[in-house]
């Protein structure tokens, strides 16, 4: 029974209902939630899909929050144009950037794209003219949302209610594109790799160019993330590209569960939330944050979603028998 | 179908593969047999791509295919199994199957359509024919050793090859797994025409469906013919069936 509600839909309709719910807080946290999902979940095609292990995906994230930001900021481009300029050149990146990771396997694949991302954050830092150096640039502009105030209801919402739901609904849209990809013959392919690369070399896959391709794709959503995240965050910084952020989207992951296609978004979430509950008691987050992961290895290897998937099918068993 | 020209491969001062020159015509079953270590999985990872020659070439129906990459091997008509088995433990045996025939008929850049819904009927037929169709929905990884093997021999029908290439196919399993595995190889080549190039440790197997026989010795093939010509071959007696003069 329980997998007859279509929780996606439920949990989207819940979501669209935040704002209405007047704390701009809450507001403020849901669009975090909903950008941060997205750029994990870009992370998992990676991870759990292809079997690669990427410490760089920040690079792409940071590559959309520049590009859409320089877009708007300097040169007055639209944001319907820079959104998808924000996607299309963190994949054309990560095509360059993948061309050498794929060669490698393993750990060497993972430092180098570390590598990479940090390169990417030494040039978002230097490069003053352009990206505003270590100061960033702040006063990203709002997308023009005048046209929602022609939808009844949403007229009279803030400002941040409004980017809120246009968030809420390019990430859905984002997410559905990833899902299908997932479940397409593509999708299929890569699993495929992850599982075994060398026989699946020999049923004809070219797997360095899958691996490419998925590195690629897994680029273009961070970076559509990123564009969200430069506007919700009201400037873009070096930091987006900051190793440390490749780290937090990894542990979103393996927190969520990377055996699930939703298991990152839950990731996503679950921290986003701790971060906030726990840092208004104590100082001490990451060692925290530590803790929970350890006993998430050892007793959860699977992340919640994975934990949260056997303990119902035990249920469901019980219920059976 | 198949012609290796003086085939070498060194590993720093060790050669493997020391010169193999052999010819595989049409239709024709070929086992290489020969003590461990003698260059059989070299010579086969030499063929497929997995490694390139040091010297010599691999001409596949007249081309020269020599360094070429396994995926583009693959696609040209080889299919091949390996000797520590090589499946996709986390996919169901149907998905395994299903996943190798996307690959064959290059839907792979297909990014919108469901792969779940692609090549149902063939996958069926082919599981059918190998006797898996009852555990079509198991996982692969948790089946037996022997049902293992002949998923991996699925996987290699699926790209429907011309010639297949075989390596111990039979290693680790019962006797009546072996019976029944040699059964269905020789069905199978049969109905489908194929060329098999084998390599095998069980000689009652290798006398029971092999026209010809290679005997590889420290990378040489010392001996090749007729099944009959290679078990009273002198030389063949004496490094490899046992026997001392």
């Amino acid at each position: 029974m329980i997998n007859r509600i279509p929780w996606v839909l439920v949990i989207f309709l819940v979501a669209l209902w935040v704002p209405w719910y007047g704390s701009r807080f809450y507001t403020f946290l849901a669009t975090d939630i909903a950008i941060l999902a997205l750029f994990a979940l870009s992370l998992n095609l990676l991870l759990g899909y292809t079997g690669l292990v990427s410490f760089g995906h920040a690079a792409y994230f940071g590559i959309g929050a520049y590009t859409s930001a320089i877009l708007m900021k300097t040169h007055g481009v639209p944001f319907a144009v820079s959104f998808p300029a924000a996607g299309v050149m963190a994949a054309a990146f990560a095509l360059v950037f993948g061309y050498f990771c794929v060669r490698l396997t393993k750990i060497y694949f993972a430092m180098l794209t570390l590598a990479f991302a940090q390169i990417v954050w030494a040039i978002c830092f230097k490069w003053n003219d352009v990206t505003g150096g270590e100061q960033g640039m702040p006063n990203v502009p709002y997308p023009d949302m005048s046209w929602m105030a022609a939808i009844p209801g949403l007229g009279g919402l803030r400002l941040g209610d409004q980017f809120y739901l246009l968030v809420l609904v390019l990430v859905a849209l984002a997410v559905a594109a990833l899902r299908r990809i997932v479940s397409s013959p593509f999708g299929r392919m890569l699993t495929v790799i992850r599982e075994n690369p060398e026989r699946a070399e020999f049923i004809g896959i070219n797997v360095r160019r899958y691996q490419l391709a998925a590195f690629a794709v897994a680029g273009f959503f961070a970076g559509l993330a990123g564009a969200l995240f430069g506007i919700f965050n009201r400037g873009v910084f070096p930091d987006f590209a900051y190793w440390t952020k490749s780290a937090e989207v990894l542990i979103m992951t393996i927190l969520g569960g990377m055996g699930h296609f939703w298991g990152p978004a839950v990731g996503a979430m679950v921290l986003t939330l701790l971060n906030q509950q726990i840092t208004s008691y104590t100082e001490y987050w990451p060692l925290i944050l530590g803790s929970i992961l350890v006993v998430l290895l050892f007793a959860f290897p699977g992340g919640i979603v994975g934990a949260l998937v056997s303990a119902g099918r035990r249920l469901t068993r019980r219920g059976n028998a | 179908m198949l012609e290796l020209r003086d085939l070498h491969k060194r590993f720093g001062g060790f050669s493997a593969v020391a010169g193999v020159s052999l010819e595989l015509p049409k239709g024709s079953i070929m086992a290489i047999i020969g003590p461990n270590g003698a260059g059989k999985s070299t010579l086969f990872n030499l063929i497929t791509g997995h490694i390139p020659p040091s010297a010599g070439q691999v001409l596949l129906a007249g081309r020269d295919i020599t360094g070429a990459p396994p995926y583009e091997i693959c696609r040209l008509g080889v299919g091949r199994s390996f000797q520590r088995t090589n499946i996709f433990p986390h996919l169901s045996v149907f998905e395994c199957i299903q996943a190798a025939l996307i690959a064959h008929h290059r839907m792979g850049r297909n990014f919108w359509r469901r792969s779940e819904t692609l090549y149902r009927t063939e996958t069926l037929a082919l599981l059918r024919s190998l006797g898996l169709a009852d555990k079509a929905d198991s996982p692969a990884g948790a089946l037996s050793h022997g049902n293992q093997k002949q998923i991996e021999l699925g996987i290699a029908l699926a790209s429907d090859p011309e010639i297949l290439l075989l390596d111990e196919p039979t290693a680790g399993m019962s006797a009546v797994e072996t019976h029944e595995t040699i059964d269905l190889i020789a069905r199978i080549a049969r109905e489908r025409r194929l060329t098999l190039l084998f390599t095998e440790h069980d000689m009652e197997v290798v006398f029971s469906i092999a026209q010809s026989i290679g005997v590889l010795h420290q990378g040489r093939l010392i001996a090749l013919g007729a099944p009959e010509a290679v078990r009273a071959d002198p030389e063949v007696r004496r490094v490899y069936l046992g026997e001392r003069e």
